[in-house]
């Protein structure tokens, strides 16, 4: 038998108020990172050492600029997630676990905006 | 205090990790979030890069030879086994969402396979990375 309430499992958010939804992004971008990762791997690889003019020669392709720019949203997006979780299960002072959190979302934030600044910046500029 | 609730009163926490014997599958588990937390720092090591190469010659110059000091191939050979790993492992976490492999023989074999796909990746990673190639470095 379930104690929950009729309203609480047709709005189906559990404790949290977030219902599935941390779960559902996290596995959203581990599948769309696994094969941008497999493509970054192997592009990066071939532009070990290279010259910085390879580098505008690779971005030069609209393809590699939109990949790289996906590729950035979705390792920052996972990667705040599965910080937050883990934030979540080992500190347990309140304030250091908010403060935390939040420093984590807006480094992801700056982070991820300057990755996709200089991806744009060399396909435009060179 | 004694005006706390119950709940907030420091009661021991179960399970105590340290009575049990490490295993296969629960030294991957700690490993997956260990790689994470690395990806996360390391991540920030190629934005650094691409920020550099987006900055100026002279800059980009200055990052590209940190990358090929000692320190710098220390840090990208980490890195690449922590990003080959939680990749491997991310794979396996995917299938046992989808309900697949979490009987322990199977859940052991994707484990150990897991730890040799990273394994090989980055020593071929390296291989290749290190090799001279035609242009200078």
């Amino acid at each position: 038998m379930s104690f929950r309430t009729p309203l609480g499992r047709v709005r189906g958010l559990g404790s949290a108020k977030d219902g599935t939804h941390h779960w559902w992004a996290q596995r959203l971008t581990a599948i769309a990172l696994v094969p941008l990762t497999v493509w970054f791997a192997v592009s990066i690889l071939m532009l070990a050492g290279a010259e910085r003019a390879a580098i505008s020669e690779w971005l030069a392709n609209p393809v590699t600029v939109g990949l790289l720019v996906m590729l950035i949203v979705a390792t920052f997006h996972h990667g705040q997630l599965g910080l937050q979780v883990v934030i979540e299960d080992y500190v347990h002072t309140e304030a250091w676990k908010i403060g935390l959190i939040v420093f984590v979302k807006f480094a992801a934030l700056l982070f991820g905006g300057i990755g996709i600044v200089s991806v744009l910046k060399l396909a435009f500029a060179g | 205090m004694a005006s706390d609730p119950p709940a907030r009163r420091d009661r021991p926490l179960s399970p105590h990790l340290q009575v049990y014997k490490p295993q296969w599958t629960s030294v991957l588990s700690i490993l997956h979030r260990i790689t994470g937390v690395a990806l996360a720092a390391g991540t920030v090591l190629l934005v650094w890069w691409l920020a550099a190469a987006a900055s100026s010659a002279e800059y980009f110059a200055f990052v590209q030879g940190f990358m090929a000091s000692g320190l710098g191939i220390v840090l990208l050979i980490g890195w690449a086994f922590a990003l080959y790993y939680h990749l491997c492992n991310g794979i396996r976490h995917l299938f046992w969402d989808a309900g697949i492999g979490l009987e322990l023989g199977p859940a052991r074999m994707s484990g150990l396979l897991v730890v040799a796909a990273a394994a090989a990746l980055t020593v071929l990673s390296a291989v290749i990375a290190l090799t001279p190639q035609g242009s200078p470095a």
